[in-house]
């Protein structure tokens, strides 16, 4: 019976064209309400200046990096060359720690050195999809979020959330509401700007902007998302930070 | 699988034994005619289970976990608790001890094997993603499938109950609960009191020793049946003459005022998580006392909530009230009466729904449709386990025996 079920699915598949597919620049659209936050990032306001340097530190795990494939096509690396695009005269480093398979817990002890040692002025901390794999209690989550975020700020920088992936084919397997609300609530907390990366994937989702159900997918598929999440992510940090790219560009 | 609805009050047993001149310290209520507001009530539950399991769609909105702080959760453990001592009780009554606690555990067994049988269809669904799905964007969550790599110890682990994906967690907590009803009906029709104090004592040493089951691969079972217990214990309490020498509290002014203003600080609150500017309005102090609400371990919130709610519905919603019996609500009723099967078709609908969401479209609403064709599966489902049930009970008087009968009954009636 499911057989059959799972057969006629994947006829209707077959059958249904890749969206996609065919646009060579993605469209990819973000509501305005989830590109602005109230919470500020006052470093990175102080750096972004004609001649200033801004390093940003991504603390992520394997959705960090699209497979083994060339780090630039991933968002960190992305976001560096749209910052450099957006930001000119601004020297903007973006680098990569990753962290596979840690929960938020294994994590946050080891955050505040880390900044200590690097002395960014922006961390983007992307977390919650190994805690909601592994289903590691909720309280223990947001307590590590806590932990972590409070060291990282107190060792002087600002900090932004961002928090899992859509992905509905593994809906059914990976609870992540509890994480997500988690996450929203240590955000609001500390006045952390919460890159809701969930909501904005789903949303591209849902618009047609891409097929994320697709089953055969490729890599191209996933570098076009990850350089979406990248533009998303930089219009985002500069709305935060309250700077305009316009005055950058006129005093130079 | 045999009808395994408990009946509230079996048309084919026959009458009550009129209270039996035994130093019972609670008296069964008579058997009347069926109590159709657990019916209602628990079916409600399986509807708002069923579609809390979906992804979050327009119909979401209408389940009670948005509008405070229980949900759908406590309505069927509490209905469990009810039913289940009232149908075992009487059987202890009438068949003696060790013949109704055989009867429970075979009940057990029911549930134990649905939950397995709900096992495999979720290996099923994950084994068929997991060989043809190839995404590079998704690895990393792609990693959630790796303990397919060793089904030896999963599958162990499911069987004990430690292994439970998402949305399996309830079917576990029944097992548990039922399994220990035996000694607890044995000493509720002693002291119903006391029971009911250990039940709450119990609760108390879950909070200040923090008991727990362990769960696999990490982490704790969803519902804590530490703390649960105290919902079916009191269900069980309420059904044995408790909601009767209650009878007056539940009718008096103050009960009614103390509960709608619970339910309305209940509602204010919620309302704060989903209208954040005005977060700010929620005193600071409150919020450190009140967060987190725990629902692993049943928070105090939680189940105060649950009891403001059920006060109101009893005080409001009369046993006789016509529209029980009207054919809107028959669907609901019919639900409530075949719980288990139907909290098992709803888990498997629920996973039916995300795959068809995923696999052929999704969408607000697809999401609509998928929730009110599920909600009509399950009713269907529910009519013609009815159907079933009165052809069976028609043909069997004839041709069973009257022990099978008695059997029969005790899993379904």
């Amino acid at each position: 019976m499911r057989a059959i079920w799972l057969t006629m699915l994947a006829g209707l598949l077959v059958t249904t064209p890749v969206r996609a597919e065919d646009a060579a620049v993605p469209v990819c659209e973000v509501p305005a309400y989830l590109l602005t936050s109230e919470s500020r990032l006052p470093k990175v306001a102080g750096v972004v200046k004609p001649g200033g340097k801004l390093n940003i530190l991504v603390i992520g795990s394997r959705s960090s990096v699209i497979g083994a494939s060339d780090s630039s096509a991933a968002y960190p690396g992305r976001l560096q060359a749209v910052l450099r695009e957006k930001l000119p005269g601004v020297e903007t480093n973006v680098t990569l720690e990753m962290y596979p398979k840690k929960t938020a817990e294994e994590l946050a002890p080891t955050l505040g050195k880390l900044v200590e040692e690097r002395k960014p002025d922006l961390v983007i901390w992307q977390t919650g999809t190994y805690d909601a794999m592994r289903s590691v209690d909720a309280d223990d989550f947001r307590n590590a979020l806590d932990e972590g975020v409070a060291a990282m700020k107190s060792a002087g920088t600002d900090v932004v959330l961002m928090n899992l992936q859509y992905s509905p084919r593994t809906e059914t397997m990976i609870s992540g509401s509890a994480y997500l609300d988690n996450m929203r609530v240590v955000a609001q907390q500390h006045d952390a700007p919460l890159f809701d990366r969930f909501a904005i994937m789903r949303q591209w989702n849902e618009a047609g902007d891409f097929d994320l159900f697709s089953a055969s997918p490729g890599l191209e598929l996933a570098k076009r998302v990850h350089d979406c999440l990248a533009r998303a992510l930089s219009t985002f940090l500069i709305d935060a930070a309250h700077v305009n790219p316009a005055e950058l560009r006129i005093q130079r | 699988m045999t009808s395994v609805a408990e009946p509230i009050a079996a048309e084919p047993t026959p009458p009550a034994v009129p209270a039996k001149p035994r130093a019972d310290a609670v008296t069964l209520p008579v058997v009347g005619e069926r109590e159709l507001r657990l019916d209602l009530f628990r079916g409600l539950a399986l509807w708002l289970i069923f579609i809390d399991h979906l992804p979050p769609n327009i119909l979401t909105w209408f389940t009670i976990r948005n509008y405070g702080f229980s949900d759908a959760t406590e309505i069927f453990i509490f209905i469990s608790g009810y039913t289940a001592a009232f149908v075992y009780g009487r059987a202890m009554l009438e068949q003696g001890t060790v013949v109704a606690s055989a009867r429970i555990f075979k009940r057990v067994w029911q549930i134990y094997v649905a939950h397995v049988f709900l096992f495999t269809i979720f290996l099923a669904e994950i084994s068929y993603v997991a060989t043809s799905f190839e995404n590079p964007l998704y690895s990393e969550e792609m990693g959630i499938l790796d303990f397919l790599k060793q089904p030896d110890v999963t599958i162990v682990q499911a069987l004990l109950l430690k292994f439970r994906p998402v949305n399996m967690d309830v079917l576990p907590l029944y097992i548990v609960l039922m399994l220990f009803l035996p000694p607890i009906l044995w000493l509720m029709r002693r002291r119903a009191d006391l029971t009911l104090a250990l039940s709450v004592a119990l609760y108390a040493l879950t909070w200040e020793f923090d008991l727990y089951l362990p769960a696999y691969p990490n982490g704790v079972w969803a519902f804590n049946p530490f703390a649960w217990q105290l919902l079916f214990v009191f269900g069980a309490w309420c059904a044995l003459g408790g909601a009767r020498r209650m009878s007056r509290i539940l009718s008096s002014q103050v009960t009614l005022w103390i509960c709608v203003a619970y339910l309305l600080a209940a509602f204010w609150v919620t309302l704060t998580w989903y209208i954040p500017q005005i977060h700010h309005l929620l005193p600071r102090f409150i919020e450190q006392w009140m967060y987190p609400i725990n629902k692993t371990d049943l928070d105090v919130l939680r189940f105060a909530h649950f009891l403001a709610l059920a006060a109101i519905t009893v005080r409001f919603l009369k046993k006789d009230w016509p529209g029980l019996k009207s054919p809107w609500l028959r669907p609901m009723v019919l639900c409530g009466q075949h719980s288990l099967e139907i909290f098992c078709i709803g888990v498997f609908l629920a996973f039916a729904g995300h795959f068809v969401l995923a696999e052929v479209a999704g969408g607000p609403w697809m999401h609509l449709i998928v929730s009110i064709f599920g909600i009509f599966i399950m009713s269907a489902a529910a009519w013609v386990f009815s159907w079933y049930k009165r052809v069976a009970a028609k043909g069997g008087t004839r041709a069973k025996s009257a022990d099978a009968n008695a059997d029969f009954a005790g899993g379904g009636a």
